[in-house]
C-alpha cells in the first residue's frame, strides 16, 4: 500500500516537472526568437559600421590629450602664432621649445616627440624625419591659390592613406597625435601631447604650470605671490576662475544638480510620511480619504518625470525648482504608496500595546507604529536620494539647469570634448559619492541588519 | 563594565534616560540639519531661478489647462491622435523591453562574478562589484548623448546606455540575491545524495530566479521610462513625438502622448505587481 502511495507521488512530481521543463523549453525559445529578431531590428552586428569614427577618434583623444594649433597665414608668413587649443586669447608669448625659427632662411620648424617635423617656409610647408615615411612631402599653392602637394598634381590616388587632397584642402595625418591642414589662406598645424593641460590654472593665472600638490603647499605658504592677497584666497580663485575649465560654472552646476537631488527627496519624503499615514487603513478609518490619496498617489507617480519636468519648466522656467518640484512630485507618490503599505503591514500588536497602557491615538501612532516603519523609511529614502541624484542630471539636461545642461552645451559644440569627459567623471565621482554615503547612513541609523 | 549582580532597576531607569536624552539630542540636530538644509537650499534656488516661486506656483496651472482646453477643441479628432502614436510608444515599449532582457543577462554573468559564495577570490569579486558599480552610477543620458553624438540619431544609442545602467544596476541586486539564498535546502539536498546540477537546479534556481524575475520587471518599468526620456533627447520612440509636438506646441497631440505615456506606465505599474505578487507569494 506504502509502495504505491510513493510511486504516485513519484509520477506526480515528476509529471509536475516534466511541465515544468516544457513550459521553461517554450519560453526560452519565445525569448531566443526576440533577443534575435530584436538584435536585428536595432541593427546591432552594424555597431562597428555606424561609428563615425573621426568624430570618435577625434572624442577619444581630445579625453586624454590636448592640441596646440600652430597658424601661417600665407599672406603674412613671417607671423606665426601657437595657441592652446586654437584659443583666441590663449596665444603662447614665448615660443615653446618644441617651435625654433630660422631668421636666416626663414622658416619656422614645429618638432614632434617622434623625430618628424613640419617646416614653415613663406612659400611652402614641408614635411620630414617622420619614423616610417621616407619621402619628404612639399606642400604648396599653385597659382589660384589652390593647395597641392609638390609631384602628386593629377595622380591624388597615389598619395598614402593618411594624406588626402581636394581642390582647397590638403589633410596630412601622419598618426593621431599631428595633424596638418593647408587651405588657399592658411597651414594649420595641431600638435597633440597628452594630459589636461591648465586644469590646475589657467594660461593668463600667476600660477600656471603648478599642479596639484604644488598648489596646496602654496596655500599654506607665507610668502605671498600676489602681496594683495593671501596665498589660500589666490589659489582658490585662480582655480575657480579658469577660463579653459570653467570650474566656476560647473562646480556650482553640480551643486545646483545635487541640491535639486537633495531638496527634491527631502519634500518628497517629508510630504509622502504624512499622506502615507493618511493612507493607511489602520490609521484613517474614512475609506473616502483613502480612496483619494490612493489615487493621488497612482496620479503622481504614473505622470512621469519627464511629463512634471515638462510642466514645471513652463511655471517656472530654467532652474532649480523645476528640477526640485519634479522629483519632489514623482517621488512623493512612490514613497507615499510605499509607506502606506508599510503602515499597514506593522504589526498590530505593538499599537494594541501601547493602547492598552490608555495612550491616545497620537501617542499609539507614534510608539506603535513609527518605530517599525521608521528604518523601511530611512532606508526607501536614501535609495531614491541615490536614484534621484541621476534623474536630476537628467531633468537637468532637459532643460532644469545643472550639470546636466551644461553637459549637453559642452557636448553640442562638438570640440570641447575634455569639458564633456570632465563633467561625465564629476557626475560619476558625485553619484558614487552620494552611494556610498547613503549605505553608510543607512548602516548608522538601521543598525547592521541590513549589512550582512 | 557592570559588575556579575543584576542590574537594580535605578540603574536600568538611568542608562533609559540617559539613552532617550541622547537620541533626543540626535534627532534635534538631524531636524536643524534638515531644515538649514532646505531654508538654505530653497534660497539658493530662488536666487539663481529664471522666474521667482510665487510666479511659477500662479502660473503652475496655465500650460496644463491650456493644454486640456486644446485638447477639447480638437473633439473626436483626438483620439484619433492617440492612435497616431501608438506604433511610437511600442517601438519605446519594445526598446526598454529589449535593453532590459539584454541588460538582464549581462547582469547575471557579472553577478555570477561578484557573489562571495561562488567565487573564491577577493580580488574578482571585487573588481566585478566596482565594475558593477561604474556602470550603474552613469545616468542612462550621459551614456546616450555621447553614443547619440559619435552614432548619428538611431535607437541603438539608447538601447547601449540603457543595457549599460541596467548591467550595473541589476547585477548588484542579483548578486546579493545570490549571496543570501539559504545553504539549508543545498545541505538539504546533498545529504540525500543530489548531484551538482539536482542541488542547483532544485535548491538554488527555486531560490534565486523568482526575485530575479520580480527585479527585472521592476527594472521594465524604470526602463519604460527612461527610454521615454532618451527618445526626448534624440533617441526616436514616443519621447521624440512628444518632444516634437512641444515644439509646435500641438496641445491637443501633447495630451494625447502624456495620456498614452501615464496609462502605459500606470498599467505596466500593475501588471508587473501581479506577476511578482505571484512569484514571491507576497502581493505587496
Amino acid at each position: 500500500m506504502e509502495q504505491v502511495l510513493n510511486q504516485n507521488v513519484i509520477d506526480a512530481v515528476d509529471l509536475k516537472h516534466k511541465k515544468h521543463i516544457r513550459i521553461l523549453i517554450i519560453t526560452g525559445f519565445v525569448f531566443l526568437v526576440y533577443l534575435i529578431g530584436s538584435i536585428l531590428h536595432f541593427d546591432l552586428p552594424n555597431l562597428a559600421k555606424k561609428w563615425n569614427k573621426d568624430r570618435a577618434s577625434m572624442f577619444m583623444l581630445d579625453i586624454y590629450a590636448h592640441k596646440d594649433h600652430i597658424k601661417m597665414n600665407w599672406k603674412d608668413p613671417q607671423k606665426i602664432d601657437v595657441r592652446f587649443e586654437g584659443g583666441h586669447r590663449h596665444v603662447y608669448k614665448d615660443d615653446p621649445t618644441w617651435l625654433i625659427r630660422n631668421k636666416n632662411n626663414q622658416s619656422t620648424i614645429v618638432n614632434f616627440d617622434n623625430g618628424g617635423q613640419f617646416v614653415f617656409f613663406p612659400n611652402r610647408v614641408e614635411m620630414r624625419n617622420f619614423p616610417n615615411i621616407n619621402e619628404p612631402f612639399i606642400f604648396k599653392l599653385n597659382k589660384n591659390g589652390k593647395p597641392y602637394v609638390d609631384g602628386y598634381v593629377g595622380k591624388e590616388s597615389m598619395l598614402p592613406s593618411w594624406m588626402r587632397a581636394t581642390e582647397n584642402k590638403v589633410e596630412v595625418r601622419p598618426s593621431l597625435y599631428e595633424r596638418l591642414q593647408v587651405y588657399g589662406s592658411k597651414v594649420e598645424v595641431h600638435r597633440y601631447e597628452l594630459g589636461w593641460k591648465y586644469f590646475w590654472f589657467d594660461f593668463d593665472s600667476p600660477l600656471v604650470g603648478k599642479g596639484f600638490f604644488d598648489a596646496i603647499s602654496l596655500m599654506f605658504n607665507e610668502d605671498r605671490v600676489d602681496p594683495k592677497i593671501s596665498n589660500f584666497n589666490l589659489v582658490v580663485n585662480e582655480f575657480l576662475e579658469n577660463e579653459i575649465w570653467h570650474h566656476n560654472t560647473v562646480l556650482f552646476a553640480m551643486v545646483e544638480t545635487l541640491l535639486m537631488a537633495i531638496l527634491g527627496t527631502l519634500i518628497a519624503s517629508m510630504v509622502g510620511l504624512p499622506l502615507a499615514f493618511l493612507a493607511a487603513y489602520n490609521v484613517t478609518p474614512l475609506s473616502s480619504i483613502r480612496f483619494f490619496l490612493r489615487r493621488l498617489f497612482d496620479m503622481l507617480r504614473g505622470i512621469d518625470m519627464l511629463i512634471w519636468s515638462l510642466i514645471f519648466l513652463r511655471a517656472f522656467g530654467p532652474g532649480l525648482f523645476t528640477g526640485i518640484f519634479a522629483i519632489a512630485f514623482t517621488d512623493t507618490g512612490t514613497l507615499g504608496k510605499l509607506m502606506s503599505e508599510a503602515i499597514e503591514n506593522t504589526d498590530k500588536k505593538d499599537k494594541e500595546g501601547i493602547q492598552s497602557t490608555g495612550a491616545n491615538k497620537v501617542l499609539q501612532h507614534r510608539f506603535g507604529i513609527i518605530p517599525q516603519i521608521l528604518p523601511i523609511f530611512i532606508s526607501q529614502s536614501l535609495y531614491y536620494l541615490e536614484s534621484n541624484t541621476r534623474a536630476a542630471v537628467i531633468i537637468g539636461a532637459m532643460g532644469a539647469g545643472g550639470i546636466g545642461l551644461h553637459f549637453l552645451g559642452a557636448l553640442m559644440t562638438g570640440n570641447d570634448f575634455e569639458n564633456v569627459a570632465y563633467m561625465a567623471i564629476l557626475v560619476l565621482v558625485a553619484v558614487m559619492c552620494i552611494d556610498t554615503m547613503s549605505a553608510k547612513l543607512r548602516r548608522l541609523l538601521i543598525g547592521i541588519e541590513d549589512k550582512k | 563594565m557592570y559588575s556579575d549582580n543584576i542590574l537594580g532597576f535605578e540603574t536600568i531607569e538611568k542608562n533609559l534616560k540617559a539613552m532617550a536624552f541622547k537620541r533626543l539630542i540626535y534627532s534635534f540636530i538631524s531636524i536643524l540639519a534638515i531644515l538649514f538644509l532646505l531654508s538654505s537650499g530653497l534660497t539658493i534656488a530662488e536666487e539663481n531661478n529664471a522666474g521667482s516661486f510665487q510666479r511659477g506656483l500662479s502660473k503652475f496651472f496655465d500650460y496644463p489647462v491650456d493644454l486640456f482646453k486644446e485638447a477639447f477643441e480638437s473633439g473626436w479628432r483626438w483620439y484619433a491622435y492617440v492612435f497616431k502614436y501608438l506604433p511610437d510608444l511600442i517601438s519605446t515599449i519594445n526598446m526598454a523591453f529589449f535593453s532590459t532582457l539584454f541588460g538582464a543577462i549581462f547582469a547575471l554573468l557579472l553577478s555570477l562574478f561578484a557573489s562571495k559564495n561562488l567565487i573564491k577570490n577577493q580580488y574578482i569579486v571585487t573588481l566585478s562589484r566596482r565594475t558593477m558599480d561604474i556602470l550603474r552610477s552613469f545616468p542612462e543620458l550621459v551614456i546616450a548623448m555621447i553614443f547619440l553624438y559619435l552614432m548619428g540619431k538611431s535607437e541603438l544609442p539608447a538601447v547601449i546606455a540603457i543595457v549599460i545602467h541596467t548591467a550595473g544596476a541589476l547585477g548588484k541586486l542579483f548578486s546579493e540575491a545570490i549571496e543570501n539564498a539559504d545553504n539549508k535546502p543545498i545541505e538539504g539536498l546533498q545529504s540525500c545524495g543530489a548531484s551538482w546540477w539536482q542541488r542547483v537546479r532544485f535548491a538554488v534556481i527555486p531560490q534565486v530566479v523568482p526575485l530575479f524575475i520580480s527585479y527585472t520587471l521592476l527594472r521594465l518599468e524604470i526602463n519604460v521610462r527612461a527610454s521615454t526620456i532618451l527618445g526626448f533627447v534624440g533617441a526616436g520612440g514616443i519621447g521624440e513625438a512628444l518632444s516634437a509636438v512641444i515644439q509646435f506646441r500641438y496641445g491637443d497631440e501633447i495630451i494625447a502622448i502624456m495620456f498614452l505615456l501615464v496609462i502605459t506606465i500606470i498599467s505596466l505599474d500593475y501588471f508587473s505587481r501581479f506577476l511578482r505578487g505571484r512569484l514571491i507569494g507576497d502581493n505587496k
